[in-house]
């Protein structure tokens, strides 16, 4: 007799045949996005100006140029400024932890368009003592003030995956680190790290979609990112096409680092596969 | 305009700011309020399409989530506020050549923060349902429930249990991106905060005023969460 017949073999339930109401449903709402899609193609073939492409297809490039480089300075310095929050939140000291926490607890539960508000406009209504200090020139700019918000917001919730990263790895690995006579930075460096980091990559990931995300609102205090061209694009033409194309591009960017994400860490788990 | 004190400026009444702030908090704690059950109800029946033996279903309720938590919400309320009025009016005009539309940004801001709130919603049932043993539906079948009296009677009470902790994200995000919708002009705890500060140039003030609300909403939310949680904890079976 052949082999496989000796073998049980677990399978899924086979498919069911015909056509169940889920099915029905199924197909119906996969048909609805289908015109969904073609809609929206149709029109925009439809709509098709080469004359606003001309105009505004570079300085949505532009845009998108802002809207990255705003995004990764921002994740760069909020990196930085997570580590003390992360210290100050697994520290012992009531103080320290206190502070880290309403830090967090501030920045996690007020929205992001009230903090770079409160920064562009509050904190550019102190006009006189700004410019006493000299510090005027860097709250002046939109930029400059999305980016300073935008670190202090991704610090806080970077800080919180960090600390949820090293708390993940058993307290053993310390001890273990500890009797093998390794001092604490070389136990964070050699031991927590490489483990924390699996754990970490995915939020970090989600934080960095996020960030690109939440990018759109600095459109709001005049900086001329993807979404702010699409808002200029738009008061000028009063053509939604305008929305229509920024919409695609912020899709791809999502998609592209979601699986980018998924795929580093594939890599990084292989070793946790059997 | 002589110089306002801080406290006349905060004061209730005509000369002070108060009262218009909080008809913007009973706005931004209406139309959360307001999204919540939608968003509740569609993001449960995306779940539901998700983890369906059906691949149609599935196929469906991923491209959902994909779209709505792809997009940057500021986008998805801009094409709502400004697209939903243009497709509206195309529509209409099939029958009555010369109708207006025009879309209300209360209204516009709930379909939009339901859409997200929703695919946000979906992953969070998603999880739960996958922490259910199949033995609950089995047993459910077992005593001659339906499929639906299955799901009403033994899933639905776990799953609510095992979501919660991830739905009061939701909510506490959800609570935030209302404050997107001032920039559509409805007349919301920011959007009054910022007239203030524009009339009386006190921005700084007026604008931390608008933080500070946004985080007693969620102090207040997160006690309300901690009595509900308890008490479904009492109900769970022991």
């Amino acid at each position: 007799m052949s082999v496989s017949q000796a073998i049980a073999v677990d399978r899924p339930p086979p498919q069911a045949r015909g056509w169940p109401r889920a099915r029905i449903v199924g197909y119906a709402l996969v048909g609805v996005w289908v015109l969904f899609g073609l809609g929206i193609v149709a029109y925009l073939v439809h709509a098709w100006n080469a004359e606003f492409f001309a105009r505004y297809a570079p300085a949505y490039l532009q845009g998108l140029g802002t809207t990255l480089s705003l995004v990764a300075i921002s994740m760069v310095t909020g990196a930085i400024l997570s580590l003390p929050v992360a210290y100050g939140r697994m520290s012992k000291s009531k103080i320290l932890s206190g502070l880290a926490y309403c830090y967090v607890y501030f920045f996690r539960g007020t929205p992001l368009l009230v903090q770079t508000y409160l920064v562009y406009y509050g904190v550019g209504s102190f006009r006189p003592e700004l410019e006493t200090v000299g510090l005027w020139w860097f709250f002046r700019e939109a930029f400059y003030c999305g980016v300073f918000a935008f670190s202090l917001n991704t610090a806080a919730y970077q800080a919180e995956i960090l600390r949820g990263a090293i708390e993940s790895v058993p307290r053993g690995q310390w001890e273990g680190a500890a009797s093998l006579g390794l001092h604490k930075l070389q136990t964070l460096r050699k031991v927590i790290m490489p483990q924390a980091i699996i754990v970490a990559l995915r939020p970090y990931g989600n934080e960095l979609i996020l960030m690109i995300k939440a990018s759109a609102i600095v459109a709001i205090i005049t900086v001329y990112d993807l979404m702010g061209n699409a808002k200029l694009a738009y008061a000028k033409s009063f053509d939604i096409q305008a929305y229509i194309w920024v919409a695609i591009v912020y899709l791809v960017m999502v998609e592209i680092l979601r699986h980018g994400v998924e795929w580093i860490e594939r890599r990084i788990t292989v070793h946790l596969k059997r | 305009m002589p110089a306002q004190s801080i406290w006349t400026l905060l004061s209730w009444g005509p000369d002070g700011w108060s009262d218009d702030i909080a008809s913007g908090v009973l706005v931004t704690i209406a139309l959360a309020l307001a999204t919540l059950p939608i968003g509740l109800t569609i993001g449960f029946f995306v779940a539901f399409a998700k983890q369906h033996e059906e691949p149609a279903l599935r196929l469906a309720a991923n491209i959902y989530t994909t779209v709505f938590r792809g997009l940057p919400e500021l986008v998805t309320l801009f094409l709502f506020f400004f697209g939903m009025p243009l497709l509206l009016q195309y529509l209409v005009r099939l029958f009555n050549p010369d109708a207006t539309v025009d879309v209300n940004s209360f209204i516009a801001g709930m379909i939009v923060l339901s859409l997200i709130f929703s695919s946000y919603a979906s992953e969070v049932f998603l999880s739960a349902f996958r922490a259910i043993p199949k033995g609950q539906y089995e047993g459910g079948y077992a005593i001659g429930l339906s499929k639906w009296q299955t799901m009403r009677l033994v899933i639905l009470p776990q799953l609510l249990r095992i979501a919660f902790p991830g739905l009061e994200n939701c909510w506490l995000s959800l609570l935030k991106d209302t404050s997107l919708v001032s920039v559509v002009n409805l007349a919301e705890t920011l959007r009054n905060a910022g007239v203030a500060a524009r009339v009386t140039k006190h921005s700084f003030l007026f604008y931390s005023v608008a933080a500070l609300v946004f985080l007693v909403l969620a102090i207040l939310s997160s006690i309300a969460t901690g009595y509900i949680q308890r008490s479904l904890g009492r109900r769970e079976a022991r």
